[in-house]
């Protein structure tokens, strides 16, 4: 059965994200991309450095790929939209994931600075996928400031930990429009099932692919794992509780 | 004549632009965007750009990240 | 965008149908499920559902005690008039029958309250007939005034506002309101309201919505069971509380069951609804709508309520009348419909405590 995910402008096949972040080797991008089937990876933007210019990292990102440049480095809203329109620039589309991080001991997101800068690049025209500490009200806040996907964290980044935020994101998966992206803290194929299988729209990895032994091969196992997760939630789950017989029941006076 | 790159100091040449700069320095110029003195600088404007003293350029391009 | 465009959507859908379909494994999987949808609750009003009854019961007291704990919250009716300019086939206020009508002064409703009040309650529900001559928005609120003195909270059940009035209300002291759309099947509503304001269905159905943007606290809803087809009003009911919910988050909404009863005039139920049926709709809608509360009135018989106790149930009024002035007074005149359970407060209270719950007369105080 089809199940494009239309966003951002885009039909996607894939609902798993990559981050291109903390490889060994640049190389590894185009064979991690490969192997996953995803067709969305994320890129920061950073000075050149003028003393030791490296090989450009986008030439090893197939073209097809779409790239989501996040604002990482941002402290705070203004410094975010600084970032997002200087990617803009650069001809790479007008996608921006917002990420906003002002603690640098727990690297937890800023929500609030968060919703500022979604506001002003929405009316901008970028497709604004906002990274966020899920809670309903801000996820709410950022919907009506104009984002096109909320995507709440599974656990803090890097740690993989997997979906600890489980009932906080299950509540945003119930409650708001929008395509609900987990991204951060996943760590294993089978919790990015599970947030699959919750209803998330799509899942974002990037530590969990790096910082394995084979980041090739366990690419592939998370393109798998969120396939399935997404086939499963469109399946619904049919399992079957056993009810025990009450001792006293409640409603035998009706009898 | 001295300016700011990317938070350092540099030296150019006097009536040098800013495409001509970032050749000089064998930077790949594709996908790489310019600030310079905090405003976005289209590259349709980094030819007719000159470096001035003082200056502040900002020269940036995608990394890995997550 | 008002709950009426979104129920227009569903009234086209073959329930009967749908209802047919209902298998076993359907209803089980639902009940095994946490977080129900539309069609889930659907399952759970079907037939095929009824005879899992019991599961339904044991599943909504668990829910119930989990959000709500082991408290019922008791409130009592004030009626301030009987004036009224509708006439609706099922309320003894019609203007076609002939009873003595009656409006409280300003010395009388503090009467009332003050023998409410010794009660130990500090939540109150006013009630009038519709009727913007006798009781007019400065009565209302001149009544309040009144009230304030004694209760903590004070709800109000009249005539459907305009979002201005609604707001003059709520800064007069009103911070509750109850509206029942009666019946939510359009054509049955136009036939049992025969002539007067209420005849406008539109007007009615969004009166909630009105006062939900003007900042009302809590608001209780309703269908007047037996003017239709109780399983087509049950989930109409539901997609009403379940939209509000969704719209307006910041309200405490509550949902109210009641059973047509015995009155002046000569209209009886055209729908049957059995207690049986009564539960199961109570428990789908504790299924479907965990966090909103549930009221059962003094319709009901006494033992039939205390029954529901532990079920899903959360508010039940108590010492209640229907007449205007029946609290102080010692002449009884008729009321808007016949209670059944006739108990007062006190007794009340005593019977809650017994099944082990703890009755609440005062929930919140904001000053």
């Amino acid at each position: 059965m089809s199940d494009e995910f239309k966003i951002g402008g885009k039909v996607l096949q894939s609902r798993l994200f990559v981050g291109s972040g903390k490889y060994s080797n640049n190389r590894l991008i185009p064979e991690i991309i490969k192997s996953s089937k995803s067709e969305v990876i994320t890129v920061a933007l950073r000075r050149v450095d003028f003393m030791d210019e490296k090989e450009n990292m986008l030439n090893f990102i197939p073209k097809e790929c779409v790239l989501m440049p996040n604002t990482s480095g941002a402290r705070n809203a203004e410094e975010a939209v600084r970032i997002a329109r200087l990617a803009r620039e650069t001809g790479c589309g007008n996608w921006v994931k917002i990420e906003v991080i002002s603690d640098n001991k727990y690297l937890m997101p800023d929500n609030m600075e968060t919703i500022k800068a979604t506001e002003i690049l929405a009316k901008e025209g970028f497709f604004v996928f906002p990274y966020m500490n899920p809670d309903l009200m801000d996820a709410k806040r950022l919907r009506d400031a104009g984002a096109c996907a909320v995507m709440p964290l599974g656990a803090p980044i890097g740690t993989n930990k997997g979906l600890k935020t489980k009932e906080l994101v299950k509540i945003l998966i119930d409650e708001i429009s929008l395509p609900i992206i987990v991204d951060a803290g996943i760590g294993k194929p089978s919790e990015a099932a599970e947030a699959m299988e919750l209803g998330a729209a799509a899942v974002l990895v990037n530590t969990a692919i790096a910082s394995a032994e084979n980041p090739i091969l366990m690419a592939e196992a998370f393109g798998l794992a969120v396939k399935a997760g997404r086939k499963a939630f469109l399946a619904g789950t049919g399992a079957i509780k056993e009810f025990a017989e009450a001792s006293s029941p409640l409603t035998g006076f009706l009898n | 004549m001295r300016f700011a790159l990317n938070g350092k100091e540099a030296e150019a040449n006097n009536g040098i632009s800013v495409e001509e700069y970032l050749l000089q320095k064998g930077i790949e110029l594709d996908k790489i965007v310019i600030e310079y003195n905090l405003e976005i600088l289209k590259r349709i404007d980094w030819k007719s750009t000159v470096i001035k003293e003082n200056d502040k350029l900002e020269v940036l391009r995608f990394v890995g990240g997550g | 965008m008002t709950f009426y465009d979104e129920y227009e959507k569903y009234i086209g859908l073959n329930l009967e149908e749908f209802f047919k379909e209902v298998r076993d494994e359907d209803v089980l999987r639902v009940l095994s499920k946490e977080n129900l949808t539309r069609t889930d609750y659907l399952t759970l009003l079907s037939e095929k559902a009824e005879k899992y009854l019991e599961i339904m019961a044991q599943k909504s007291r668990d829910i119930t005690t989990r959000h709500f704990g082991r408290v019922i919250f008791l409130y009592t009716p004030l009626y301030l008039s009987n004036y009224c300019e509708n006439q609706c086939a099922y309320c003894s206020f019609s203007t076609i029958n002939r009873m003595p009508r009656k409006k409280l002064a300003l010395e009388e409703v503090e009467a009332e309250a003050e023998m409410i009040s010794q009660t130990g309650l500090k939540h109150i529900l006013i009630l009038t007939g519709e009727s913007r001559y006798h009781t007019s928005i400065e009565y209302i609120k001149k009544c309040v005034g009144v009230l304030k003195k004694y209760f903590t909270s004070i709800s109000i059940e009249i005539y459907a506002l305009d979002e201005n009035e609604y707001l003059e209300l709520i800064n007069a002291g009103v911070d509750g309101l109850t509206i029942y759309q009666e019946v939510y099947n359009k054509q049955i509503y136009d036939e049992v309201h025969i002539t007067g304001p209420k005849k406008d269905y539109k007007y009615r159905l969004e009166a909630s919505e009105r006062a939900c943007r003007m900042g009302i606290r809590s608001l209780g809803i309703g269908s007047l069971l037996g003017l239709d087809d109780w399983r087509s009003e049950g989930f109409a009911l539901g997609l009403h509380a379940d939209y509000l919910q969704n719209t307006y988050p910041e309200v405490e909404l509550s949902v109210s069951l009641p059973r047509i009863r015995p009155h002046v005039g000569s209209y009886s139920p055209k729908y049957d609804i059995s207690d049986k049926n009564l539960v199961q709709m109570m428990l789908a809608i504790r299924l479907f709508l965990p966090r909103v509360g549930i009221t059962i009135s003094t319709r009901e018989s006494s033992s039939f309520r205390d029954n529901l106790i532990g079920l899903g149930v959360t508010k039940m009024s108590g010492g209640s009348t229907t007449e205007v002035g029946g609290h102080s007074s010692s002449e009884h005149g008729e009321g808007q419909f016949d209670i059944s359970d006739k108990r007062s407060v006190s007794e009340m209270a005593e019977m809650i405590y017994k099944k082990g719950y703890q009755p609440v007369f005062k929930d919140w105080w904001l000053d």
